[in-house]
């Protein structure tokens, strides 16, 4: 395998669209200490009917399935030996090291009684049987293990004085050898939980439409999750290329675009059948929200897989295109699985209120920021523009 | 029982239970095992156990009992009789020999007491004493009196023969109702008047019934009293909390509360604590078993009244009724969420604008980020195409 030279972008930390962000995320810091001070009623708008919200859909549920960039690519890459799309790891892990850690930022902010959060680490009160507890202890082994894995970017980055004071190349050799105990837990551990995140929703029972709650909801979150991790490396490197100017990966992945195709078209086909087989395909022709809502989701996912197939999928801009399309529907999966679609009865109704979402979109804001700041100064993104590394020749 | 007279109860074991009618006090004999194998679960006994309370109930000689009432009310003789497996006449006409017992005995006056003394003689050691009600101390004990003396001197007596000692009810386990401030009476419990002696305290106002028969019936199985709590009360029923069983405690976990009778959260069935309820202090297994057999629920939390503390001294009678009981398990939080919160407001206006607002950044930013793209033709195939 040739070599890869990631290098910091550099260029100004301070930018237009930084300051824009940060005061997003000052706004969204206001009303996280408001929550802290003065409780979840003061800004949020959940209630003991909809105990699940914004913050834990979006910022939790959809945000650390955009986080799987680094998953879906080491699947790739390390399990099914698809050495060529090693330039992509970097960036896509970086993705899901912020997505992921945001995500445990969101949950403390969601947890109504947090102090009592430490408890889960204690043995003695596990309880194995519970799904939520699988994913709390998934999640939080995974963080450790996405910012581990990323450890050798700032290793990297050290000054040689650092670097010889604290005998840092040892410890980065000694990461270097054990790394492939890291990627594989870092392929197991989000199998596990990202399937769990649908695993949760089967308590809802008949609340939640029979268009979405199957015995599949595992496997349909674990693809789901999958093909969305694709999707944000597509979205993702094409914005960086587009904003930086660095070399595009469009080869690569209209190569990737048949995996993402077949797996979407997996996806449709156990979702379509499992209906089909329970006898409840007709709700989705109702008319109603929930049918409507179901349909929305399905062209969304139908869209992509036209443009992949096609010879469009060389296209940068259907490419482009189709990602977001892939990602505004499994985002919307997950948003209706877990609240949108979701009735609790008794009169019960859940809209956020607008700190609730200042909030959420403070996490992302924050998550971007973070991003723009760490390919500047660290080497995450491969800066060779003369290489041709294992592109298809 | 129409016809057990037809046979002698004496010379049957349980080997031949099947060989005559009646003599299970109308069970049948796969009613009369489930219902020791019943007993034994209630105990927490293993299922094998069953059989040898079936063995000890019919045994050929039954056990005497003597049964002395005090400053008492009665409930506890009148939930006893309300107990249908077994029904009581099951109990003391075949398992035990009732001898003596002021509101059952078929006898009165001098033949009754005639017939007790006869008894203990008989029986010195070996029969089983209870007592329910309170004994009073004041003056010599002149403010109860049976057959012309002081029942305090009858307990004191029949004590000093009894194989074992049962306190049934709160007033015989630690005063009840008549030890209540002023004590004009000067009641104290049976254990409080026979320093020395070890007696079984079944508390409760009245206890479940269940509870005095499984006692007994352990008794009679292994001729020893069954595992005992520091005041004397069988584990088995008064080793938890009621809190710690209750079926509104979900309710109080999550914070909701009755706060008045009537009001939203009592009809709604929530947790009745700041109603006075002092299951959080109080131990029995009231939860767990209900009363008078006549399903689920039947007990005073079960119908919207917050328990009393009947069986706990120092509570029942004692704190009042609507005072906060002290939790002895987990504190709760000082600030509870509101029972009557809102089902949810809707959409504001201030966060549907910021969806759209988000929606059209959205869309913005896609159209932009897509506005230029692949006009640098052949960007895919020319990785040289983006030069800084």
């Amino acid at each position: 395998m040739t070599a890869i030279t990631h290098r910091p972008l550099g260029g100004h930390l301070v930018t237009k669209p930084f300051l824009i962000l940060g005061l997003f995320v000052l706004i969204a810091a206001y009303f996280i200490l408001r929550r802290f001070l003065f409780g979840m009623g003061d800004v949020s708008n959940m209630s003991n009917g909809y105990p699940i919200g914004t913050w834990v859909v979006l910022d939790v549920v959809i945000g650390t399935a955009f986080g799987c960039g680094g998953f879906a690519m080491a699947l790739l890459i390390y399990i099914f030996n698809r050495k060529v799309y090693h330039p992509l790891m970097r960036p896509a892990l970086l993705g899901g090291v912020f997505g992921y850690t945001l995500a445990g930022l969101a949950v403390m902010i969601d947890l109504g009684r947090y102090w009592n959060a430490f408890n889960l680490l204690l043995p003695w009160y596990a309880q194995p049987n519970s799904v939520i507890f699988e994913v709390a202890l998934c999640v939080m082994a995974y963080i450790t293990v996405l910012w581990l894995e990323f450890c050798p970017a700032f290793l990297e980055r050290m000054s040689p004085e650092i670097r010889q004071r604290f005998r840092l190349d040892r410890l980065q050799a000694f990461l270097k050898r054990y790394m492939y105990v890291l990627i594989a837990l870092g392929v197991l551990l989000p199998t596990m939980h990202q399937s769990s995140l649908g695993s949760v929703l089967l308590i809802l029972g008949y609340k939640l439409s029979p268009l979405w709650n199957t015995i599949w909801l595992p496997l349909l979150y674990l693809i789901s999750a999958l093909t969305m991790g694709y999707g944000v490396v597509m979205m993702e490197a094409t914005l960086v290329q587009r904003t930086f100017k660095t070399p595009s990966e469009a080869a690569l992945f209209a190569r990737l675009a048949r995996v993402v195709a077949g797996l979407l078209i997996g996806y449709l086909a156990l979702r379509w059948g499992d209906l089909l087989y329970r006898g409840h395909l007709g709700l989705a022709f109702a008319g109603d929200w929930d049918g409507n809502l179901f349909l929305i989701e399905t062209a969304l996912f139908l869209a992509p897989i036209f443009v992949l197939l096609s010879r469009r999928r060389a296209s940068q801009r259907w490419q482009f295109l189709a990602a977001i399309s892939l990602l505004a529907g499994g985002s919307l999966y997950r948003l209706n699985s877990y609240l949108m679609a979701v009735q609790p009865g008794n009169g019960w109704t859940y809209f956020p209120s607008a700190p609730e979402l200042m909030i959420t979109i403070g996490v992302v804001c924050l998550e971007i920021m973070l991003y723009l700041l760490f390919i500047k100064t660290l080497p995450i993104l491969h800066g060779s523009t003369t290489e041709s590394h294992g592109r298809p020749s | 029982m129409d016809s057990s007279s037809d046979h002698d109860l004496e010379t049957c074991t349980v080997q031949d239970l099947d060989g005559y009618r009646g003599a299970l006090g109308g069970l049948t004999r796969r009613q009369f095992l489930k219902y020791c194998t019943g007993v034994a679960a209630t105990l927490g006994l293993s299922s094998l156990m069953g059989i040898r309370i079936a063995e000890a109930a019919t045994a050929a000689t039954r056990p005497p009992v003597i049964w002395l009432s005090a400053q008492e009310c009665t409930g506890c003789t009148e939930s006893l009789l309300r107990a249908y497996h077994p029904t009581l006449e099951t109990l003391i006409l075949d398992m035990i020999s009732l001898d003596y017992h002021e509101a059952l005995c078929s006898g009165a006056g001098h033949q009754a007491e005639a017939y007790k003394a006869k008894s203990m003689k008989a029986n010195w050691g070996k029969f089983v004493l209870v007592v329910d009600g309170s004994i009073p101390t004041r003056d010599g004990g002149v403010y109860c009196m049976v057959a012309g003396k002081p029942i305090l001197e009858a307990v004191k007596e029949a004590a000093e023969g009894a194989a074992a000692i049962i306190g049934i009810g709160s007033c015989a386990s630690w005063g009840g109702i008549p030890s209540s401030d002023p004590n004009p009476t000067h009641a104290k419990s049976v254990h409080e008047v026979l320093p020395g002696k070890t007696v079984i305290n079944i508390p409760g106002c009245p206890p479940n019934p269940y509870n005095f028969l499984s006692t007994v019936l352990y008794l009679l199985t292994f001729g020893k009293p069954p595992a005992l709590d520091a005041k004397n009360r069988p584990k088995f029923a008064y080793g938890r909390l009621i809190h710690e069983n209750c079926e509104r405690r979900p309710h109080f976990d999550a914070g909701r509360f009755a706060l008045e009778f009537g009001d939203y959260g009592h009809r709604q069935g929530f947790c009745l604590y700041k109603i006075g309820c002092k299951g959080p202090e109080t131990h029995a297994n009231c939860p767990a078993i209900g009363f008078g057999d006549v399903g689920e629920g039947n007990w005073p939390v079960g119908t919207g009244h917050p328990c009393f503390g009947c069986t706990e001294q120092g509570i029942g009678f004692t704190k009042p009724l609507h005072a906060l009981a002290k939790v002895q398990t987990f504190a709760p939080p000082t600030a509870f969420p509101a029972v009557d919160a809102p089902k949810g407001e809707g959409i504001s206006p201030a966060a549907a604008a910021i969806v759209a607002g988000v929606a059209g950044l959205a869309v913005g930013a896609g159209a932009m980020a897509l506005r230029g793209m692949d006009d640098e033709s052949d960007s895919s195939a020319n990785p040289r195409d983006g030069e800084k």
